[in-house]
Order: structure tokens, then sequence, then C-alpha cells
């Protein structure tokens, strides 16, 4: 059956896409769906874009013409998605312009991990491994997106992102079989983010009570996003002789992690634009927005 | 040629190429702080192409002039650096960040293409700066009867003069259409003066690299 | 103006849509998706064509049985297996 022949019911279209339907931006969306689906695709667009700042003020500071080079390449690709990302918004129809302007005005959200500051190099490690590791597996679940062309970007996004755990992965091993000072850069860096990196798949709310997997926009709940993470990368985390600062954390005879809860009131804060950095990085980009609309302008013009 | 063993032939030639290298060095260093906030998403993503080239392009100098290319990218005082004082401004709006791409990569095709002759790396370097000069091209286009960007120019004309040798200066100044600037508008603009611009850039790009001992990986 | 990216992945491979650039003009839409979907040195080429100039068609009458005309129309199985029982034959030919 093809998304064309679906009676204009949220049932049929439910049924729809928990078969595996997927529609197209021409095809009939239920009200809830299109709107849920906007905001969803919008935060990570948004996401995408407020994570180059704080990586953009270590491209300046690189120690070697490589790392300049690679890190460069890296947060190119981020804007690069958020541009993929815009467009997908803007053909479900709010322009890009005006996620601009909710972005920097604190209207709309992006992920808490982009919220904090970034102290040293290790940051850098840590964020190009640990933080784009749980970002790819959240968005490995919407490569079966019910919304085709979000599904079909994720795809070209996944494949770029491959490098960058890969740079990130190899700062970090650099710094770790370096001198002491720099395993202990790495070891900081990874006692500040943990607490985020906890946090980023979100609450554990049960995939059938979350919309998200419900209308099948994202094929994994959060629970299962977060145990993905702690399985894949834990065991390369304490290989490097690496402690993760959770007492707690161990892995049962079942296969499941248990840790010690994160702290969702953290999450909750930050992310409606309570964190350390938010408003001087939002402030950062309203700047930039504002200055050089006529440049925008120009070209809009002839 | 420049694989043979008596190649930088003379200290002139030396540095000459340090002062190119230097120069993309320090302009892509530049140019990469538009990274995430250029004025659309689209020429975000091809500025930083531009950027990347620029930085590859000194590494590629760096190495035919030492064994360690970073140590020589990196681990100068900035008072031996010999980069061109027009690519140092810290120019962080567009009208003037374009108005130096155009007018640098105006400069760099007469330096490269003099180069192409002794150097091979040259012939390389000026077949990917053929798209810079497009992406410079097409922006001065669209931006050329704008008084912001004619005040950029305006600015940045006698900066861009001292990239080149003197004997180089007439045809930059016939391919930009404007008279050479007089020697009083270009005194302290030549190579060899490091303003406090380029000693701040120096501190933020060399700050990681000096908080571990010299020899140390990344 | 949107402009469709279509790339092609490597030479003889068809081109296949890749996503869409937003630019002022032809010129800068080339600028920018040269970037956006090669600067991985991952396309063999690039097709840029103005949304406005892309016809979708989407819509077919389905009204009778037009099996007959594809492969899913036959089924040659069952007289197959009758034929080659007659002769005797063991040999299979396709």
């Amino acid at each position: 059956m093809a998304a064309v022949d679906i009676p204009r019911s949220e049932q049929a279209f439910l049924e729809f896409v928990q078969a595996g339907g997927q529609v197209e931006s021409g095809d009939w969306l239920p009200d809830e769906y299109r709107a849920r689906l906007v905001k969803f695709v919008e935060m990570h667009g948004n996401s995408e874009l407020m994570g180059v700042l704080p990586e953009r003020e270590w491209i300046l500071r690189a120690p070697t013409l490589q790392r300049k080079l690679a890190l460069t390449a890296k947060v190119q690709d981020e804007v690069g998605h958020s541009q993929l990302i815009y467009r997908v918004v803007e053909d479900l129809g709010k322009p890009r312009e005006q996620c601009l302007a909710d972005l920097v005005s604190g209207k709309s959200k992006f992920h808490n991990v982009f919220h904090y500051p970034t102290k040293t190099w290790g940051d850098v490690g840590v964020i190009a491994w640990l933080v784009d590791a749980a970002a790819i597996i959240s968005q490995k679940a919407l490569l079966k997106c019910s919304y085709a062309p979000y599904a079909r970007i994720m795809k070209k996004i996944c494949w770029e992102e491959s490098f960058h755990i890969l740079h990130g992965r190899d700062v970090i091993l650099a710094m770790v079989t370096g001198t002491a000072e720099q395993f202990e850069l790495v070891q900081e860096a990874l006692d500040r983010w943990w607490g985020p990196l906890m946090q980023f798949h979100g609450n554990p709310i049960p995939r059938d009570e979350d919309s998200m997997y419900v209308w099948r926009i994202k094929s994994q709940g959060n629970e299962e996003a977060r145990q993905q993470f702690l399985d894949g990368y834990v065991p390369q985390i304490r290989e490097l002789g690496l402690t993760v600062p959770d007492p707690k954390l161990c892995k049962r005879d079942d296969g499941v992690w248990e840790y010690s809860e994160p702290d969702w009131d953290e999450l909750r804060h930050v992310v409606t634009g309570h964190g350390p950095r938010t408003a001087d990085r939002l402030e950062f980009r309203r700047r930039f927005l504002e200055q050089e609309r006529w440049v925008r302008d120009v070209l809009l013009a002839a | 040629m420049a694989d043979s063993p008596a190649w930088p032939a003379s200290q002139r030639q030396y540095e000459h190429l340090l002062g190119l290298a230097d120069d993309e060095l320090v302009i892509g260093w530049r140019d990469s702080e538009w990274t995430g906030i250029a004025p659309v998403l689209e020429e975000d993503v091809a500025f930083s192409s531009i950027a990347q080239n620029e930085i590859g392009h000194a590494r590629a100098v760096y190495e035919l002039l030492s064994d360690d290319p970073d140590a020589l990218a990196f681990d100068r005082e900035p008072d031996e650096y010999l980069c061109a004082p027009l690519v140092q401004l810290h120019l962080l709006d567009w009208a003037h960040t374009i108005a130096r791409r155009w007018l640098y990569e105006v400069a760099d095709e007469i330096r490269i293409t003099a180069l192409m002759e002794e150097l091979p790396l040259a012939a390389k370097i000026n077949r990917e700066e053929a798209y810079h000069r497009m992406h410079a091209e097409l922006w001065h286009g669209r931006l050329a009867g704008t008084p912001q960007f004619r005040a950029a120019v305006d600015d940045l004309w006698p900066y861009a003069v001292t990239v080149l040798p003197l004997e180089q200066r007439p045809v930059l100044a016939a391919r930009v259409g404007r008279d050479l600037p007089s020697n009083s508008l270009l005194l302290g603009k030549e190579r060899g003066t490091q303003g406090a611009a380029f000693v701040a850039l120096h501190e933020e790009m060399t700050s990681v690299r000096r908080s571990a001992p010299a020899g140390a990986q990344w | 103006m949107v402009y469709e990216v279509f790339r092609q992945d490597r030479k003889g491979q068809p081109f296949e849509h890749a996503g869409s650039v937003v630019a002022p003009d032809a010129e800068f839409a080339e600028a920018w998706a040269r970037e956006q979907y090669g600067r991985r040195g991952e396309s063999a080429a690039l097709w840029l064509v103005p949304r406005d100039a892309v016809h979708e068609v989407s819509d077919w009458a389905d009204e009778f049985d037009l099996k007959y005309r594809r492969v899913d129309g036959y089924s040659i199985k069952a007289r197959l297996k009758e034929a080659r029982s007659r002769v005797g034959s063991t040999e299979r030919h396709g």
C-alpha cells in the first residue's frame, strides 16, 4: 500500500507507519504527527548548529596542523548537517529564518550537551569520541524514520559522522599515551562530561509511551539508546585505564547496565535554556545573525 | 628544482616561501574563525573548505622547508613569522573578510604563478586556488556595489599591496583597478611588522601546544 | 531559490537525488553544492535543478489487471511439471 492510498485518519496513518510505511513531504500528515515531527527535527538542527560553538574555539588552538584540519572538517560537517536538517524543516513548512530566530530568542531547544563549557583539549577528545558516539546511536535510530526525507538525510549524516568518532578516539589515544598531565586532562574532562552524557538520551520513558517511537519517527526508546551507548563505550573507556566517575555503574548478568540515577532536574533545567553557557552562546549567535543580515538581504535582492 | 638538495637555493627564496606559508597559515586561521557563524549555512560549509585548503597549503610548504612542519608552524616567536600584515588583521565582519579574500586571491595568483617554474608544488596549489578565485569573484560580483564592501576594499588595499614583493605590485594594481598607494600609506604595513593582533592570535594558536613539553604528542 | 541536487556516485552510475541547497542563483548553487555534496570526493558529478523545473508524477491508473505484461503475472511451475512428466524427461532446462 502506498502512502497516497491511506485513508486520511490518524488511526490509519498510525497503522501504516507502525507497519514500516514511510511518507513524503507531499503526503497527508496528521496534524499531531506534523507538529511533533517539526519540533523534533528542528531541535536536531538547532543542536548541530549550537554544537559548533563549543568546538570552534579549539580549532583556533589545535596543537598540530593535522588536528586543526581534522577538527575544522568535523565542525564543517556539523554545520552541513544543520543545513540538511533545516531544509527538511523548511519543506515541512517552517522557514529557516524563523528557526534561527526562535533559536536565538530561546523559544526553541537544543540538546543538553551543547549548553556546557569546554575547558581543555581533553574536552575536544571526549566530545568528538563520546558525545558524538551518543549522538550517532540516536541518529542511527532515525535511519528508518517514517518521514522519508528525514530518513534520507540521516544516511548522509551517519556516513559523515564515522570519521568524527575515529578522530576523537585518536585525540584521546594520543593523550592517554602521552604525559601524565595529558592523561589527567582526559580523565578530568571525562569526569565533567559523564553526567551530561548519561542524560543525553533523555529520561527512560517506556518506548510505547514515547510519541517519537509511537509515530516511528525514531525506532528506539531512550533507555535502549543509553544501554547501547554503555555497552559500546564503557569497555573502550576502561581499556585505556580511564575511570568512569560512577561507582554504581555495572553490567548485570542479564546484560543490562545499572548506574546512578542521572539528574533529570539538571537536564530539564539546562534544556529549557539555563545551562552554564546557554545565554552567552545564544547571544554570540544572535550577534552574528544580526550583523550579517545585510549580506542575506543583498543576496535575496539580486 | 624543489627536490634537489640545494633547494631552496638562497635565503631570499627560503624567506619568500616561509612568508607564503605563514600567509596561508594565518589567513586559514582567520578564515576558520567563521566556522559556524557565516551569513548563510551553505556558505559556512564552503568557506570552511577554503580555510582548510589554506592550512593544507601552509602544511605542504612547511614540509618542504622542515622535517618538523608543526614545529615550524607553531613553535616560533611572533616576531619570527614572515606573514603579511593583511592576513594578521582581525576582521570578523563579512564585508572585510570577503574584501580580504578577494584581494588576497588576486595577489596570491600573481605570486604563485611566478613560482610555478621552480616549484612543482606551486602548480598543485594553483589548481586548488582556482576554486578559491571562483568563490572570491562570485562574492565580489554580488557585493561590489555595496557601500560596506567598497569601504572594506578601501581599508584593506594598502595591506593587500604588501603581500607581494615590489616587482609584482604593479600587476596587482592593474588587476584590482587601483593605483598603488603612496609610500607613506604603506609605512608600517610591510612584512616584518607583527602587530598586537598577531601576537594575540599567536598566543591563542599556541596555547594548547605550549601546555605540554616540546615534542609531546597530540 | 531551492535547487535540487542529484549526485553520481561513480562514472557510469545513475544520478540520484541527494538533497537541496537554497541559493540566490545558479552560480551560488554550484559553489555551495560542490562543497555540501562533494567535499569528501564522494561524487563524480552533480546535477543542479531549480525545484520549479522538477515535475513529479506519482499517481497511476490501476483499474484493470495488467499482470499479463509483468513477470509476476506468470506462474509456470505447475504446467512445466506436467509437460516434463508427459515427456518422461528428468532433464531440467531452466
